[in-house]
């Protein structure tokens, strides 16, 4: 190590960020340098959040991955993030991954980051695929034009990684801005040194370019955080203008233009393309999006990521983790243990049953996690992953879903929680939003005992049973989509869908390693604390009461989640299941779906039952006025908030607690609304019901449905265009 | 006038204008979709949209309706 860094390292804490596009092989290089466990894909803006890591050998200097972005405009996420944190918290040096073999375009966001006045390497990645391609860089020629240091790097091969972040830290530590060679053409240059001189004083020095440049753009959130005065407004407008009509263009596309003007000359001076046909990602490429093959190759994928990871593997380890490992092995050696230091037999139950029990599970659904997250790993790292939104953006983007919803919709069929995790693959926020609050309404393994058992008891005769609640999912989720989309949270233009697809690749073993650890990661933390409590919470409700005058542990029929279920039962009375009985299950279902059949086993004093036994059946039968309050019943078990695990994954998704109850709300309301329905509706058709309150207080709910699917999208209007057209 | 949305698959053409604001417009432009550039429509998703181009070196996909805003000859 260099004597000279170590010094350094003494008496200064340094900052180093990661900036460059997506799929620039950035979070391999962060993964390089910290060594620590994250992500690596190859997928468009899937680093929303800030990762930092220290790097490797030295323990002062931070780095932060900032999420891979193209451009520095105010209008994603992803973009604003970054520009923030490089004005506001100013690293020392940026390490600018660019993609060798995507020159042109990696160099356009290089343009932006050198105007910021922080010392700047530029890291020049992929170079051992350069070299095979027989692609000619000049690297010093292109350093000397950019006006920073260049070095050249395969991060993958992990080569050349420590070099730049040594550069780094010395440029840090000479606090040596990169002057920005690039230069606009002369109309735009004055106009800059123009706005520099009304800024003076306003901006730091060091800032000064890029507020000039940003102001020229009319940058929305610059001019906010300049808030200039009236004058000076006036004369900045006055210095567009004139730019504007001279050269016949708005001023942000002057400047995005006069940027890759320069590239393209720049190009011309430092690279020398080597001819060639097709690469081998082409050819890959023309036969798994071909037009008549793409959708046969897409189902097959499908097809074995669903049965390896859902149906037969998936099932095995679930099956062994929960049975076995807990069933078998934990619960009863940790009962044993509580009984021989003779602990109270409550907090044996609490301890067994309650938590081990609850949140046994939810981590039984860590193994079947880890195969699916695998395969997504490497669909994702190969470079499919954006595909399959190619291939299915027309069917999804109809209800403002993204193409990529389909693979958390078909996982969900399985189970909601991997379900709703696999939402990551959607960089759009609004999309993945939007998939994360439907996907669940796609009935997952765990609600199907549910219909057998409703399906055995009150329509013996109907096979189709399940079919047509997979159908009621579906449909469900598709009118969701058409009316969230109204709604003023989801309304708006549909996201630019202007995305890269970018080359194959053979992903690597440790990337898809550490992708597929980090969520498994984050779900098992999860278990670990909300559905901890939240399981000993249920445990303790169900197995708690007041009885002859005290309180203590009693039966579930006479236990607080009776009570609660009583107080609840009135509600359900509308949809047709208002015992205690039904109630009490919903609530018990939110543990784990496959709890509503138990639970109703438990109330019906037939003990663990499962769903085909004969008692049970007939008991059922004997819970609902007619066929179709059972219908209700299923119908608002399946759409309504899904079970801890799911909504602790949905939590975590959502990174919001504010949208964590919006979703729930939304779920538990349409599941109402649904059930309402069906019940009234239903009942009045059957003869069931004859026309009352009920049946108009249906209709009326019928009514504002299809309002809401019908009625023109709620529109985002501009300042200054007349709001609040439709309250 | 032209727009991208009119290309047949196989054609190199070149941007002339690019219309719409905002957002998309940036997005398009960021992208590297500028005036004069070069763009190979390679090919349209099995459903008939969105489309894929070659623009810079690399592989897009863009949706018709999008792509209607650049013009091109």
């Amino acid at each position: 190590m260099n004597a000279v860094i170590q010094k350094e390292e003494k008496y200064m804490s340094i900052k180093i960020a990661l900036a460059g596009n997506p799929n620039c092989g950035k979070t391999t290089m962060f993964n390089d340098l910290t060594g620590s466990s994250q992500y690596v894909g190859n997928w468009p803006g899937v680093t929303v959040e800030k990762k930092e890591g220290k790097l490797k050998g030295h323990k002062d200097v931070v780095i932060t991955d900032l999420p891979g972005i193209y451009s520095l405009s105010p209008y994603t996420l992803e973009e604003v993030v970054s520009r923030n944190y490089l004005i506001n918290e100013r690293p020392d040096a940026i390490i600018n991954l660019v993609d060798g073999t995507n020159l042109e375009r990696n160099l356009y966001l290089t343009t932006q980051i050198l105007e910021l006045g922080i010392p700047v390497i530029i890291a020049l990645n992929m170079m051992d695929l350069v070299e095979k391609s027989g692609d000619k860089i000049d690297v010093k020629k292109l350093g000397a034009a950019l006006g920073c240091e260049v070095v050249e790097t395969s991060a993958l091969k992990g080569k050349g990684s420590m070099e730049a972040a040594e550069k780094a830290i010395r440029l840090a530590a000479a606090n040596k801005a990169s002057a920005p060679r690039h230069e606009f053409g002369k109309p735009v240059e004055e106009a800059l040194q123009a706005i520099a001189d009304l800024n003076e004083g306003i901006v730091k020095q060091e800032h000064t370019r890029w507020y000039a440049v940003k102001m020229f753009e009319r940058d929305e959130k610059v001019m906010e955080e300049i808030r200039l005065d009236q004058t000076a407004q006036d004369k900045l407008e006055t210095i567009i203008s004139s730019v504007e009509q001279e050269l016949n263009d708005d001023s942000e596309s002057i400047i995005t233009n006069e940027r890759y003007d320069y590239i393209t000359n720049l190009m011309k001076k430092c690279v020398h393309k080597q001819r060639r046909g097709m690469t081998a990602s082409d050819k890959i490429d023309r036969v798994v999006t071909n037009r008549f093959l793409a959708l046969p190759i897409f189902f097959v994928v499908m097809c074995i990521v669903y049965f390896v990871s859902v149906s037969w593997l998936g099932t095995i380890v679930t099956d062994w983790t929960n049975d076995t490992f807990f069933g078998e092995w934990i619960q009863p050696a940790v009962g044993t243990w509580l009984e021989s230091v003779g602990a109270a037999s409550w907090l044996n139950g609490l301890i067994v049953d309650g938590i081990i029990g609850g949140v046994g599970a939810v981590l039984g659904f860590v193994p079947q996690m880890l195969i699916l997250f695998f395969f997504l790993s490497i669909l994702e790292d190969c470079g499919y992953m954006a595909r399959v939104a190619f291939i299915m953006d027309r069917i999804f983007r109809k209800f403002g879903l993204s193409g990529k919803s389909f693979i958390p919709m078909l996982i969900s069929s399985g189970c909601g929680v991997p379900g709703i995790m696999a939402t990551k693959t959607i960089e759009n926020e609004k999309d993945r939003r939007m998939t994360i609050m439907t996907t669940t309404f796609i009935p997952c393994g765990a609600k199907l005992p549910i219909i057998a058992l409703i399906g055995a008891a009150m329509f013996p005769q109907f096979t189709l049973m399940g079919p047509l609640l997979y159908f009621l999912g579906v449909i469900t989720v598709v009118i969701s989509g058409i009316i969230l989309k109204k709604t003023k949270l989801f309304a708006g233009d549909p996201a630019p869908f202007v995305m890269e697809l970018p080359q194959y690749h053979i992903p690597s073993a440790k990337g898809v390693w550490i992708h597929m650890w980090e969520r498994g990661k984050a779900f098992i933390i999860k278990a670990g604390t909300v559905i901890f409590v939240a399981c000993g919470v249920i445990w303790f409700l169900s197995n708690f009461g007041f009885s002859d005058g005290g309180f203590g542990m009693v039966e579930e029929s006479a236990s607080l989640l009776a009570v609660i279920g009583s107080f609840l039962a009135p509600l359900f009375a509308p949809l047709g299941f208002g015992n205690w009985q039904a109630a009490v299950a919903t609530v018990s279902g939110l543990v784990a779906k496959e709890n509503v059949v138990g639970t109703l086993g438990v109330l019906f004093g037939l003990g663990e039952v499962s769903e085909t036994d004969p008692g049970l059946l007939a008991q059922i039968s004997l819970m609902f006025p007619h066929a179709m309050a059972a219908v209700s019943f299923l119908a608002f078990n399946l759409l309504c908030a899904p079970c801890f695990a799911a909504i602790g994954a949905i939590k975590r998704e959502m990174a919001s607690a504010k949208w964590t109850w919006f979703a729930i709300g939304y779920q538990t309301i349409l599941a109402y609304a649904i059930a309402l329905m069906i019940n009234q509706l239903g009942g009045l058709i059957l003869g069931a019901y004859s026309f009352g309150a009920g049946t108009v207080f249906a209709i009326l709910v019928l009514i504002g449905f299809l309002y809401l699917i019908f009625r023109p999208a709620a529109k985002q209007r501009k300042a200054g265009a007349p709001a609040g057209a439709r309250a | 006038m032209r727009t991208l949305k009119d290309v047949k698959c196989g054609e190199t053409v070149s941007v002339m204008k690019l219309n719409g604001t905002g957002a998309l417009k940036r997005r398009i432009m960021d992208m590297g979709i500028t005036r004069g550039t070069q763009i190979y429509v390679r090919k349209v998703a099995p459903l008939g949209d969105p489309v894929e181009v070659n623009v810079r070196g690399y592989e897009l996909t863009i949706r018709k309706n999008e792509a209607e805003n650049i013009e091109v000859a």
